[in-house]
């Protein structure tokens, strides 16, 4: 009984120890050496990918953000500002509900299955919200124009891109709102539309906050 | 070209990088688990541990080594959640919970990585990267090494010696783990996925004013996540967050990782007993069921049946554009048919069939290609179930690999596929019975249920995904979760290491014109039959409450 008390403790601290070296090597030089390399070689990668826009940053290439105009009174959520492309709907999006010190953005789904009513009214409301917002005098947007990602919400609630057809379905509108013509605005949306890598690898997209802030500097120089 | 054929394309781009690296991988695993010789740094290593790596060990020896290794790890875990709030470097965050402490710790000792945690808001830098991802490196050789003795079993004969666990350990974190994880880590933060200790702090939006973004040690925590089977995001959304997984090339970066380690094993399998040709057949079988369950996921989701999707014109809920939904359906197969459970789009809102393939997956019991060496352990339970059948229909003692398939190994095998259905099904039941469990669902009727059915089911088979509308945060989930992964996990290791050491004390039998030759397409068919049908018999009423009840509907 003692011997196989003694057996298992031996047992037990020759695992500790084992659990304690190894964290030094996977748990403190591993990420230490990763981070080394990866400051030196791919600084603004492994820093987030931030863009700037008149020497200030704005955000992240790959993170999707709002373009909401600021909450009025009485309002709970905030309307968008239809000057701007709009990114894909983020339902599944969340705060944090511990350590309220910070204030994060807690990326997430709707986690909503494909008969769930709150998703269908949710879908139905983007759909005609899309069609309203991108209709214009002389451009009115049919509901079977209007493609999936538009009125669905993202994995992440960050997704940074949308389908070159949901930025073709905003061009009118966006052209309107600044003062462009439409031809100024759609060939900024072709420059902005990247293809699938290598030609098959995802789907062609367009991200929006690299969009925008192309969209800002030509409103200013016009 | 058309979102199918893209998709297609990229199903085969796949097929073809794992096929290049399966010779080399396959034969360098081999050895490492074959040579004599120890590497200087595996010296300090043992001298640390205290143990001589070059001794034998039987099967209850083994054993012993993997369970208080274990043991130690989900304490070590537990307790350095429990001081999150003391520990210097975790960004001021508080201490986890016990309940969801426990969780969290048989989860990624288990190899599962089930998060009832958000990552963003509850875990600082240390736990996430001395304590989470440590054990992303240590649970994967654990699972390795189990297969390894496995396979040490066929191998050997009139010996019940096993190899030494210690030594199995440390060669498969420095010789294998390591080294592609450096290699990985550094091509994801080239395309983009973070690696800093910025901790949370302010940037500025197109719009004005700051968002609070957190800083981490994302991608060399990202490439073990993928490479060692666990699943766990740094992030709550995962592999879907875009600084996990920025491109559409990483998004098949990290599921050739996921793949990488199954697939290439099947030949150290083969060089190990002797014949390459033996591992073909396991390899085939995997792969047979892998394309197969793709494609069924592609043409549901294209086919995006559902009033929601209907509506919406195509199944993109949950899913990122980036990826498109013929990368989505990949990822989506490739993590339930191994142990990975991470996920780049929200299994919850697949399809209703979508959601039963993904369930279907993992209840075949993450064989094809399975878990780092859970996968090719649990292929080769099946394949001794699947001789005994031949056996049965032919009347004869049926063997593999030259061992005799006697009482003994059949009633160990039959625990080893027995325990996990047990575990789904019984947890399941009393889930949906008691009162208060189904209070954590966000969907109702037939969805409602096939998020607790997927909860064990990811759970008991050491997956990690999660239908996750249901909220897991509670006593009862994070208890009775915590349980099943942990029974799941190491109760079939017992049953694998006792079968090892059965058949390494046999001696061979010579192959005679009546024996089942198990390195032909014949068994390779049998093998994958015998694997649908085991598992459909045992899972399918379950199934028919959820998935197919919605998928039909």
């Amino acid at each position: 009984m003692n011997n196989s008390v003694t057996n298992t403790a031996r047992l037990l601290g020759a695992g500790l120890r084992a659990l304690l070296v190894l964290t030094l090597v996977t748990g403190v030089l591993y990420p230490l050496v990763v981070t080394g390399i990866a400051q030196g070689l791919f600084h603004d990668q492994a820093n987030g990918s931030e863009i700037k826009a008149d020497g200030k940053v704005v955000g992240s290439s790959l993170i999707g953000q709002a373009y909401n105009l600021p909450l009025k009174e009485g309002q709970e959520t905030p309307a968008p500002d239809l000057k701007w492309f709009q990114g894909r709907p983020a339902n599944g999006l969340g705060t944090n509900s511990v350590n309220p010190q910070y204030e994060l953005i807690l990326s997430g789904a709707t986690n909503r299955s494909g008969d769930n009513a709150e998703l269908i009214r949710w879908v139905k409301d983007a759909k005609a919200a899309v069609v309203k917002d991108n209709s214009t005098g002389t451009y009115r947007v049919r509901p079977s124009q209007v493609p999936a990602d538009a009125v669905t919400s993202s994995g992440s609630g960050l997704d940074p891109d949308i389908s070159p057809q949901y930025a073709d379905l905003q061009v009118h509108r966006v052209a309107e709102k600044n003062g462009l013509s439409a031809g100024e605005v759609r060939k900024l949306v072709d420059e902005h539309t990247e293809g699938r890598s290598l030609g098959f690898m995802g789907e062609p997209r367009v991200n929006v906050l690299e969009l925008n802030v192309a969209l800002k500097e030509l409103a200013a120089k016009s | 070209m058309g979102p199918v054929l893209a998709g297609v394309l990229q199903l085969l781009a796949l097929i073809a990088a794992l096929a290049l690296a399966y010779k080399p991988l396959g034969t360098y695993m081999a050895k490492v688990y074959t040579s004599d010789k120890h590497w200087r740094v595996e010296k300090w290593i043992y001298k640390g541990i205290g143990a001589d790596p070059d001794t034998q060990m039987r099967w209850p020896a083994y054993l012993r080594g993997v369970l208080a290794f274990s043991a130690v790890g989900v304490l070590f875990l537990y307790l350095l959640q429990r001081l999150q709030g003391h520990l210097p470097g975790s960004l001021g965050f508080a201490a986890i919970d016990p309940d969801q402490a426990f969780n969290t710790a048989a989860s990624f000792v288990s190899n599962t990585n089930w998060q009832s945690y958000y990552g963003e808001q509850a875990m600082g830098h240390v736990v996430q990267t001395a304590g989470l991802a440590v054990q992303n490196f240590v649970s994967a050789a654990v699972g390795i090494a189990v297969a390894v003795a496995l396979v040490r079993g066929f191998a050997r004969s009139r010996t019940g010696e096993l190899g030494n666990f210690w030594s199995d350990l440390v060669r498969g974190v420095v010789r294998i783990l390591v080294p592609l994880a450096v290699v990985g880590a550094l091509v994801l933060v080239a395309c983009g996925v973070i690696q800093n200790f910025s901790g949370i702090h302010e940037v500025g939006q197109f719009m004005g004013g700051t968002q609070q973004w957190n800083g981490g040690a994302v991608a060399s925590q990202e490439v073990i996540k993928e490479l060692g089977t666990n699943g766990g995001g740094y992030f709550n959304a995962n592999s879907a967050h875009p600084f996990e997984n920025p491109t559409p090339f990483t998004n098949l970066f990290e599921i050739f990782l996921i793949l990488l380690i199954p697939f290439s094993i099947t030949r150290t399998f083969g060089i190990m007993v002797g014949s390459v040709k033996q591992g073909y057949a396991i390899l085939a079988t995997m792969a047979t069921i892998w394309v197969g369950f793709v494609s069924l996921m592609m043409w549901t989701e294209f086919a995006h049946h559902g009033p929601a999707f209907e509506l919406a014109n195509g199944a993109m809920e949950g899913k990122e554009v980036r990826f498109g939904i013929g990368g989505s359906s990949i990822f989506a197969v490739s993590t339930t048919l191994t142990s990975t459970g991470a996920v780049d789009s929200f299994h919850s809102s697949l399809t209703g069939l979508g959601g039963g393939i993904t369930m279907l997956g993992m209840m075949l019991g993450e064989i094809a290609p399975g878990g780092v060496g859970s996968g090719l352990y649990g292929m080769l339970v099946m394949a001794i179930i699947a001789v005994f059948i031949a056996g049965l229909m032919v009347g004869r003692t049926p063997e593999y690999l030259g061992k005799k398939i006697g009482s003994r190994e059949i009633k160990l095998a039959a625990c080893y596929i027995l325990i996990t259905p047990a575990l789904v099904l019984v947890f399941t039941a009393f889930a949906m019975a008691l009162p208060t469990p189904a209070n954590s669902m966000t969907n109702s009727g037939a969805h409602g249920f096939s998020e607790i059915l997927y909860a064990y089911t990811s759970g008991a088979n050491n997956n990690g995904s999660a239908f996750a509308g249901l909220n897991a945060d509670t006593q009862w989930f994070n208890t009775t979760i915590g349980l099943a992964m942990l029974l799941g996990r190491f109760l079939p290791m017992v049953f694998v290491l006792a079968l090892a050491g059965s058949l390494a004390e046999q001696q061979p039998v010579p192959a005679t014109a009546g024996t089942l030759r198990t390195d032909k397409p014949l068994y390779t068919g049998l093998l994958a039959g015998t694997i649908i049908i085991v598992t459909g018999l045992t899972y399918f009423p379950a199934l028919a409450l959820g998935p197919l009840a919605e998928g039909l509907a």
